[in-house]
């Protein structure tokens, strides 16, 4: 639905004074700019700079060349972290998307129990980063954790933290737990915005439950589905807090993710060049992947969540 | 962003009605593996969610030697004393000071930005638009290298503002996003007949796109809020001193104060959510609905 009304569109144009009337000039934003620059777009330049220094977190931060970026290509925990990033993001929009897209669906539906429940579905994401890590380090204990009454159950080993594929999935477990609601609800957003008269439709010409799930919803959903998933990709690098409070990056290493791999190089041993380079590392596979959201999602070229109604 | 969908009422011509009976018995019933999904999700959420109340009733020794899933055999409110005595005051009103400082900063510095992106027409606007999208894509810990000098040269290490300025920066550009939704759906005709009474763009914004996004504004606060309330990472790198901590750091001290005393933890994980769930009980549909308008179509 467009938001221009008729009249509009016949004066309108950019030439046309009579559609200029009334219309907040760009300087208002400017104050909004300026701070979200300072301290969003401004350390990202820093960063990079940074990334060509030694710093020691006390002295100024002295130009070291490409010291950082040598080190950092031949550094096996860097190439492991990495690796481990991946895997970690790949393993959480495997167990996320499928999840959050059939609650999502499901919650956009008129049954009585979905209010009640949806309402439910919401708790984890009010509870911080910090509260659900040490909730589930609780949980997950081997001694005196639920793990070790459930666990048996389902065959799953209580020491399942000391384990390094078992950490992994754990992490990306309680990332999936925290965030589901918030993808639900993307989702079931999505999905309310399908017109009934496809369903409709499909009825009328037979299509069963799964067809009109496969021939409608999916195929309807398409840019929900790459705006979760960018956000979830982006989001799997803030498991930071996760890892740090539950595994310290072990058990060994094999949780040590990049963005931990940053934190202990910058702020435990104070090798913070190395650290900045990290980061910088870090935002290339971030920025690359929001370039990504911002040419595929629709994101960009979002006018109103009405459009095309 | 607001606009609720479910009331755009499927077509009930008495010749459809007949025809739409597949439709009409999917949204009775709901899809029966989906419902039976959701109840498995229902376990995997509540479980441990009990888990965490009960046991925070429990005294240390049931908590270390009984059945984690039963109910606390006494139930006893000491955990709760021990942490309340611990500081968790100063914890919560530095936490309250950092969420209420972001959501104002947020909404001030957002608003006309969504609105010159709704109103301008201009190159630059949607330029800046643009930006703010990306910044959805930029990860904190990527930053927090540099914003540990920046914070240092201004002189703002172990203030509360060194944590306040960085994350109202970074809830940003989801307000941008929700807010310039919600502005969107301010039909043109409304402002062009403000225009034709001769009122100026500020008029224009405190009369009309004001009051009209205010689904969106409260979404906006209440985002910001929630996002100020659990940040960990700039609270953990730009302050240091004990009368700086905030409640998600002040958690994890107590993690390690309080060591195998699982109960007293429980119990500071309960009382850390206790504000922010009262916030979300009267503020739920703006919360949802707003979050829901987030992924487009």
């Amino acid at each position: 639905m467009s938001q221009l009304s008729p009249y509009t569109k016949v004066r309108g144009g950019r030439k046309a004074a009579v559609g200029n009337v009334g219309r907040p000039s760009v300087a208002w934003a400017l104050p909004g700019i300026v701070f979200f620059a300072l301290f969003a777009i401004v350390p990202l330049a820093i960063a990079v700079y940074l990334s060509f220094c030694h710093w020691d977190g006390l002295n100024s931060p002295t130009p070291v060349g490409t010291d950082n970026w040598t080190r950092l290509f031949k550094d096996p925990e860097f190439r492991q972290a990495a690796w481990l990033s991946l895997l970690l993001t790949t393993v959480s929009w495997a167990f996320q998307t499928p999840v959050a897209l059939l609650l999502g669906v499901w919650a956009a539906g008129r049954q009585r129990s979905r209010t009640f429940l949806s309402a439910v579905f919401f708790i984890p994401l009010l509870l911080s980063t910090t509260a659900i890590a040490m909730l589930f380090h609780a949980l997950l204990d081997p001694n005196f954790g639920v793990i070790k009454q459930i666990g048996p159950w389902f065959g799953i080993d209580p020491n399942i933290m000391g384990s390094s594929t078992g950490a992994l999935l754990t992490v990306a477990f309680v990332g999936g737990w925290q965030f589901m609601p918030f993808h639900t609800l993307i989702y079931q957003g999505g999905a309310r915005q399908i017109p009934e008269v496809l369903y409709q439709a499909a009825a009328i010409d037979g299509a069963g439950m799964l067809r009109q799930f496969f021939h409608i919803t999916l195929p309807q959903l398409r840019n929900t589905i790459t705006t979760s998933s960018v956000l979830m990709i982006v989001g799997s690098l803030t498991y930071f807090d996760t890892v740090l409070i539950m595994t310290k990056g072990g058990p060994g290493t094999d949780t040590t993710i990049l963005p931990y791999l940053m934190y202990r190089t910058g702020f435990q041993t104070y090798d913070l060049g190395y650290a900045a380079a990290i980061a910088t590392a870090l935002v290339i596979v971030a920025t690359g992947l929001s370039l990504i959201l911002v040419r595929f999602s629709g994101f960009g070229s979002m006018r109103s969540t009405r459009e095309g109604m | 962003m607001s606009v609720d969908t479910r009331r755009a009422a499927p077509p009930t011509t008495p010749a459809l009605r007949g025809r739409s009976t597949t439709a009409r018995r999917r949204r009775r019933w709901g899809n029966p593996l989906a419902g039976l999904g959701s109840l498995v999700w229902l376990v995997i959420v509540v479980v441990p969610l009990y888990t965490l109340v009960s046991s925070s009733l429990m005294h240390q020794d049931e908590a270390l030697s009984g059945d984690p899933l039963a109910f606390p055999s006494h139930p006893t409110l000491d955990n709760y004393n021990s942490v309340l005595h611990s500081g968790f005051l100063t914890l919560l009103a530095n936490t309250a000071i950092v969420a209420a400082a972001t959501v104002a900063i947020v909404l001030v510095l957002s608003v006309p930005v969504a609105y010159v992106a709704v109103r301008t027409r201009s190159r630059l606007s949607s330029l800046a638009f643009r930006t703010f999208l990306l910044g959805v894509a930029i990860p904190a810990q990527a930053v927090i290298v540099p914003l540990y000098l920046l914070i240092g040269k201004m002189g703002l290490y172990d203030t509360l503002p060194a944590i306040i300025l960085p994350t109202a920066a970074f809830a940003m550009p989801v307000a941008v996003l929700v807010l310039s939704g919600t502005m969107r759906d301010v039909s043109e005709e409304m402002y062009e007949a403000m225009a034709l009474d001769g009122a100026t763009p500020l008029r224009m914004l405190w009369q009309l796109a004001i009051p009209m996004s205010r689904a969106g504004i409260s979404t906006v606060a209440i985002f910001s809020a929630l996002q100020a309330w659990n940040g960990f990472l700039f609270p953990l790198i730009l302050t240091q001193s004990e009368e700086k901590r905030v409640l998600t750091l002040g958690l994890f001290n107590f993690m390690s104060q309080f060591g195998v005393n699982i109960p007293a933890v429980l119990a500071a994980i309960v009382l850390s959510v206790v504000p922010i769930f009262a916030v979300y009980l009267v503020a739920r549909r703006a919360l949802v609905n707003g979050l829901m308008g987030v992924g487009g179509k």
